[in-house]
């Protein structure tokens, strides 16, 4: 098989050896998916297709794409737009490849949300940036210049009667605009707080229509489908979850970065081979598998495959994929702090659990870090753990994701929190490095 | 209808209705912040927390927000569950954390929504150990204070004041746990109904400023079921006494009119019951002018004397309908005069003659809000019934909640809706002089003079009976109206033109003949003006001035004639003539009559208002008033006796509605319960709550004995906290809104049939005229055929009467609140005539060869060759003609940026 074959999303990164041109990407056979969509297939079909090849959201959530395309192809035929909208609002502490992408392959997101808009027979495309993203911005916007040149975006996309205008927003800046209802509010105009669901947004999302918002990992993988077919991707999972996955590592490791992996690569392969192992002197203690909004997972979970299912059943979840790593060196109750503190401050202010829990959250550990905890401290945090991460006591799903270290911290590392409470300091050293 | 279990006993409810709606409709106790029953649900505040099990064995259940979850047949939820119930108390500790401990002077204390759900759950030991956010406050101008530390983030206030209201100037600013909620720099709030953020605010960010500035403990507030003065939608209010002074207006429920929320004009224009010009007894005015007090009954006897001499007797639209009466019954009917404008009684007489003739409805504000088509034709409601246009506001909320139907949303999921619906819109056209506060909403919008108007409106008649529509204002208004299932015509008396009543009245005829569900709203100017004109008149007001101008005596009944008529046909008739006049302000006429006498207000009295809707509602004294004050028609019965008349012998309120009943509209008496009822206990109805403190320390500094409570003889309430206040009696006689662990406004739900629903002893008021909405009646000729329109040519402009809801109002403007918010003199001029002219904005301009100037303000809407003219403000409608040519006067200097410029147009 061919690179691109084994490597739907960066292969042919691989093969230029940095970033694919509009010339490199129909060289290596690029907007062909496209191509065969738009000319060959009906949008019935499409959908057919990447429901067939089982394609999961890259997002974090893991919701099948096929299906996602269903429901707003199902929708009643009312006059008016659909929407559809690529999330590029990679916001998620530890998470980094859809930059990549973006940055060094363009096109394939262009090429895969043509497709999709095709699928929903959506004629408007947003990506919503995020807005620290200035590089991917830069090339993003380039690359869709390129493509309405050649007639892959516009009035008539590829000489047919399908029309499709793509457009970048650039976000203003706020982790919860990554919710999808939340980014809709925000590319609307309106304050970036999530909506209640239902109504979902293939039902009505963008300006009350029905919209389709995938993650740019999801829309990358759907070229590839259309050109080597459903079972070609299936094949590729080495569980039961299709095709590849951009893994990343972010930690004290030899060779921190970003792979293209078959999914179900178990954590060790990733961090032993790929990131080429612990950095002399430091041990792998948790691993955040998929951001900042995961439990952590522990050396009893190391060899478990990295797919939506086992991740989900070892009491985390797989989310972006990239991981972050704690090594012994560590303190989780410092760490829970520094994550809690981004949880409080891109709280959207909506609901009281997250406003007003999520700060006091943080408040018990900078305490028990700076030594000043006390007894009874650890059983609050366990109720806050519950109350905001229970599930529907919250708006929305951020203050459950702050939630999931912290409670697992708990969990796995409870005598750490126990011995700062106890002696009155923190017995972790700082700095070292 | 579904069944739903709650805490093992069921119960019928509505199906597909939020579950907090249902469990509150069954009176059962369930702590929320965020959601209101006019606002919908949003789940901000998470307090609603409930357990909702799967089936019937699920007895673990998940833990659900009752606001968010719809009601389903064979639902099974608990209430009292121990996990909903800590979760219920931990959302309050959360809230705790940087909620100030002000409470005992927090202008809320005492009624404060997040008090008493604080007790509710039962949280109440502090955990957190940080410090407390804290916020730098905002000036939001003269009607409503800002205390943002106190804020709990529900995001009502936004909600109300901009979603449901249509205000433009308050927001939610920043994120996570510093949301701050205010304008976007200090200055006035703009919206009109501002003050229902007092109300709406479940604790005390927002408050009533000129209550604070008086400050009383609420639970020692004195309240009676009352109506609001301000204009003619008669909404229902609670004024509040303390220490003999009105402290405070609040919002009385009224399910089919005001229901929730009051404009600012009804809230704080009540406090010249307490100003300083209040006229405390009887005089007479002596040779030199002064008027010598201290012997009413010489006043009295005074007044007896001219009786026999055929005096004129001059009512008053904001007088009571049974004071009215009672003048009329003095000087008879022949003598009698409405007080009224000759022009605005015409109109009066044609809107009731309409309505009797029937052909259409009168719609309740709570059938406007289900119009789902408008037209407003001539009366700029924003200004002369700001609740109605809250109304028809929510009535272009129509089809938003049919495309959520069509999408699955529930009607109650507010941000579901509305984020769905975007900016769909039912039709709402507006036709008025100049602009106005709904033009934001309105579909299209037309200008024109009066004539105009008529025959804008004359059109659209005839639109809808040939449907033969082109592409004008005209056609778009009559397609809508014919395509809607129950179309709204509002039209009023502010422009004075009975033409323009009898075409809105065609418009609404011709729509019913197409069986459709036609609704006519007709908004008089003042709170009683069909009162009077159903009372009738036997001499009209020019013709009574002009006889006074020969000499005579008149009684004046609660009525400044300088607000009616040119200040030199007043001045001729007062010095020609003796003016007996009873009123409860020192107003221009009072001063320079003769003899006076002190008239209670509307706080200090019990009596009746008719609405736009002819619908009588009863208003009770809400305390006593001071020195010689008493109800007007008490002096006119004292003259009477005194007289020899015996048939005024009207020992009370009660015989004097009676005998009003027997020769006007029986109706009258079926208002309210007479002095004598009592509830199934034998027990009066309480002004005072229970919680109310003090009494016996009140006049402790004068005698320690503490004095013996007043008994009310002439109502069915005490002036004490003795007896009950169930919430079922009669929805006439509710003082106050008060439920064991429902301090605040919230207790409402207790006192209705469900939540938001009829009041469970039923709505105030009766309609002295049922409109027969299947009346045969012909749609009528159109009046006047083809007329001539011109705006009268070489340079003139036509004068046309612009009304502020700040300004326009005759008692209100002597509330202190509402005149800092009342501007400067002004006029109105239209683009095109101010470049014409070059006039600028802030320019100053007078008659031509005139002496008084005003400021001249560009209206975008105003039609050119007219000129508005606010009343109230520039007499010019009245001392000037119909038409007139401007000069500039170049030494004007413009008004200095008052608050009261903010809310003003142009």
């Amino acid at each position: 098989m061919s690179i691109q074959e084994t490597k739907p999303l960066i292969g042919r990164v691989e093969e230029i050896g940095g970033r694919v041109s509009l010339t490199d990407y129909e060289s290596g056979g690029g907007y062909g998916g496209a191509r065969r969509a738009l000319t060959e297939m009906s949008p019935e079909e499409v959908i057919d297709l990447v429901r067939e090849s089982d394609l999961k959201g890259r997002g974090g959530a893991g919701f099948p794409t096929g299906m996602k395309w269903g429901f707003a192809k199902d929708e009643p035929p009312t006059p008016g737009a659909k929407y559809l909208v690529c999330n590029a609002d990679e916001m998620e502490p530890g998470t980094f490849k859809d930059r990549y992408l973006m940055e060094y392959n363009p096109h394939i997101l262009i090429e895969g949300m043509i497709i999709g808009a095709y699928a929903i027979q959506a004629d408007r495309a947003y990506v919503f940036l995020r807005g620290e993203y200035h590089e991917p911005y830069k090339q993003l916007t380039k690359a869709i210049q390129e493509a309405q040149g050649r007639g892959y975006l516009g009035p008539s996309v590829l000489g047919s009667d399908f029309s499709l205008d793509l457009r970048v927003h650039l976000s203003g800046g706020r982790y919860i605009c990554g919710e999808e209802t939340a980014l809709l509010n925000a590319l609307e105009g309106k304050r970036g707080q999530p909506r209640s669901k239902p109504p979902y947004p293939p039902a009505s999302g963008a300006w009350g229509r029905p919209t389709i918002v995938n993650n740019v990992e999801t829309f990358c993988n759907v070229p590839a489908i259309l050109r080597y077919g459903a079972q070609w991707y299936k094949d590729l999972g080495l569980t039961e979850d299709s095709g590849t996955k951009l893994f990343g590592v972010s930690g004290r490791v030899n060779k921190p970065g970003l792979w293209e992996l078959p999914m179900g690569t178990p954590i060790r392969e990733i961090v032993d081979t790929h990131a080429a192992g612990m950095r002399n002197g430091y041990k792998l203690r948790g691993v955040l598998p998929g951001g900042a909004s995961t439990d952590f997972l522990v050396e009893e979970h190391f060899d478990l495959p990295m797919d939506y299912k086992t991740i989900q059943s070892a009491g985390s979840r797989m989310g972006t994929g990239t991981m972050i790593l704690m090594d012994d060196s560590i303190c989780p109750v410092d760490m829970c702090r520094n994550l809690e503190h981004f949880f409080a401050q891109e709280s959207c202010g909506f609901c009281t659990p997250c406003r007003e829990g999520i700060p006091w959250v943080e408040e018990l550990l900078a305490e028990i870090e700076n030594g000043t905890g006390c007894e009874g401290d650890l059983e609050i945090l366990d109720q806050q753990a519950a109350y905001i991460g229970g599930p529907g006591n919250t708006f929305c799903l951020h203050a459950p994701g702050a939630m999931e270290p912290l409670q697992s911290a708990l969990k796995y590392f409870r005598e750490d929190f126990e011995e700062h409470i106890r002696t009155g300091k923190c017995p972790y050293q700082r700095g070292r490095s | 209808m579904a069944i739903l279990s709650i805490d093992g006993v069921d119960y019928e409810v509505e199906e597909g209705e939020n579950l907090l709606h249902a469990v509150l409709s069954q009176k059962i106790d369930l702590p929320y912040f965020c959601w209101h029953p006019s606002l919908g649900s949003v789940g901000a505040c998470r307090q609603c927390a409930v357990i909702e099990y799967a089936g019937p064995d699920d007895d673990r259940g998940r833990l659900q927000m009752a606001c968010m979850t719809s009601v389903s047949d064979g639902m099974r939820v608990s209430v009292s569950a121990q996990h909903a119930a800590n979760f219920r108390s931990s959302v309050i500790e959360w809230l705790m954390e940087n909620h100030p401990h002000d409470c005992p002077v927090c202008e809320e204390g005492g009624e404060c929504h997040l008090q008493d759900m604080t007790v509710m759950t039962g949280h109440s030991m502090r955990r957190f150990r940080g410090r407390k956010r804290t916020w730098r406050n905002q000036d939001l101008g003269p009607f409503i204070g800002h205390e943002m530390n106190r804020c709990i983030t529900c995001y009502r206030c936004v909600r109300f004041y901009g979603d449901y209201a249509g205000g433009k100037d308050l927001a939610a600013f920043g994120s996570r746990g510093r949301m701050f909620f205010g304008r976007f720099e200090n200055g006035t709030l703009e919206s009109e109904f501002a003050g229902n953020l007092v109300e709406v605010c479940p604790t005390g960010v927002f408050t009533d400023k000129p209550f604070s500035t008086f400050y009383t403990r609420k639970w020692d507030l004195q309240t009676a079921p009352s109506i609001c003065p301000g204009c003619s939608v008669g909404c229902n209010t609670f004024p509040s006494e303390r220490y003999g002074k009105l402290r405070r207006i609040t919002n009385r429920y009224h399910g089919e009119l005001n229901r929730y929320f009051l404009c600012d004009r009804g809230r704080f224009g009540s406090h010249y019951v307490n100003h300083e010009t209040r006229v405390l007894n009887a005089g007479i005015s002596n040779a030199e002018g002064v008027f010598e007090f201290g012997d009413p009954k010489k006043v009295v006897n005074r007044m007896a004397s001219k009786l026999s001499t055929g005096a004129i007797g001059i009512g008053s639209p904001r007088a009571s309908f049974e004071a009215n009466f009672a003048l009329r019954q003095l000087v008879g009917l022949e003598n009698y005069c409405a007080g009224i404008k000759d022009e605005e009684f015409s109109v009066l007489k044609e809107s009731i003659e309409t309505m009797r003739q029937g052909g259409f409805s009168v719609p309740t504000l709570e059938q406007v809000e289900q119009c789902d088509a408008s037209f407003i034709l001539g009366e700029d409601i924003s200004n002369t019934a700001p609740r109605l246009a809250l109304a028809v506001r929510q009535a272009t909320r129509l089809v938003s909640y049919e495309l959520a139907g069509d999408a699955g949303i529930p009607v109650w999921q507010d941000a579901g809706v509305r984020g769905h619906a975007q900016h769909s819109r039912n039709p709402l056209y507006i036709a008025t002089p100049a602009s106005t506060r709904l033009d934001d909403i309105a579909t299209k919008n037309s200008s024109g003079s009066v004539a105009q108007l008529v025959e804008l409106a004359n059109s659209i008649a005839d639109l809808v009976e040939s449907e033969a529509y082109g592409d004008d204002f005209a056609s778009s208004v009559a397609k809508s109206l014919v395509e809607a299932k129950a179309p709204l015509i509002v039209t009023g008396s502010s422009l004075e033109s009975v033409e323009l009543i009898r075409a809105a009245a065609r418009i609404a005829k011709a729509l019913q003949r197409r069986d459709g569900e036609s609704q006519l709203a007709i908004v008089p100017s003042e709170v009683n003006s069909f009162g009077s004109a159903l009372l009738d008149q036997g001499v009209s007001l020019s013709h009574a001035l002009s006889r006074l101008e020969s000499g005579g005596t008149v009684i004046v009944l609660e009525n400044d004639l300088y607000t009616r008529t040119a200040a030199d046909v007043v001045d001729r008739a007062m010095s020609a003539s003796e003016f007996i006049t009873i009123d409860s302000l020192e107003t221009p006429t009072m001063a320079k009559s003769k003899c006076v006498f002190p008239a209670a207000t509307y706080a200090e009295q019990t009596g009746t208002f008719v609405n736009y809707e002819l619908r009588a509602q009863r208003y009770f004294q809400v305390f006593e008033p001071t020195g010689e004050v008493q109800p007007s028609w008490k002096w006119l019965v004292a003259a009477a006796l005194e007289s020899g008349r015996n048939d005024m012998a009207w020992s009370s309120q009660d015989a004097l509605a009676r005998a009003c009943a027997e020769s006007t509209f029986p109706q009258i008496e079926r208002i309210a319960p007479p002095a004598e009822f009592r509830l199934a206990d034998g027990s009066k109805i309480p002004r005072q709550t229970h919680r109310y403190s003090g009494r016996t320390a009140m006049n402790a500094d004068v005698d320690v004995h503490e004095p013996k409570t007043s008994v009310d003889t002439e109502s069915p309430f005490s002036y004490s906290m003795e007896g009950l206040n169930p919430g079922d009696q009669n929805g006439a006689t509710i003082p106050y809104s008060w439920s064991p662990g429902w301090n605040s406004n919230q207790s409402v739900f207790k006192f209705q049939q469900e939540v938001g629903g009829r009041l469970a002893g039923g709505d105030p008021g009766v309609r002295l005229v049922e409109v027969s909405r299947t009346c045969s009646a012909d749609v009528a000729k159109r009046v006047p055929e083809n007329a001539p329109v011109s705006n009268g040519g070489n340079g003139s402009l036509e004068l046309v009467p612009v009304h502020l809801v700040f300004g326009s109002d005759e008692l209100s403007r002597y509330s202190w609140p509402i005149a800092k918010r009342t501007p400067a003199p002004f006029v109105l001029l239209s683009e095109t005539d101010a470049e014409r002219l070059g006039l600028q904005s802030g320019m100053g301009v007078r008659v031509k060869n005139g002496t008084v100037s005003v400021e001249v303000r560009i209206d975008e809407r105003l039609a050119s060759g007219l000129l508005g003219v606010p009343k109230g403000l520039v007499d010019w409608m009245e001392s000037q003609p119909s038409h007139v040519e401007l000069d500039r006067d170049p030494d004007f200097v413009p008004p200095s940026e008052l608050e009261a410029n903010v809310i003003a147009r142009g």
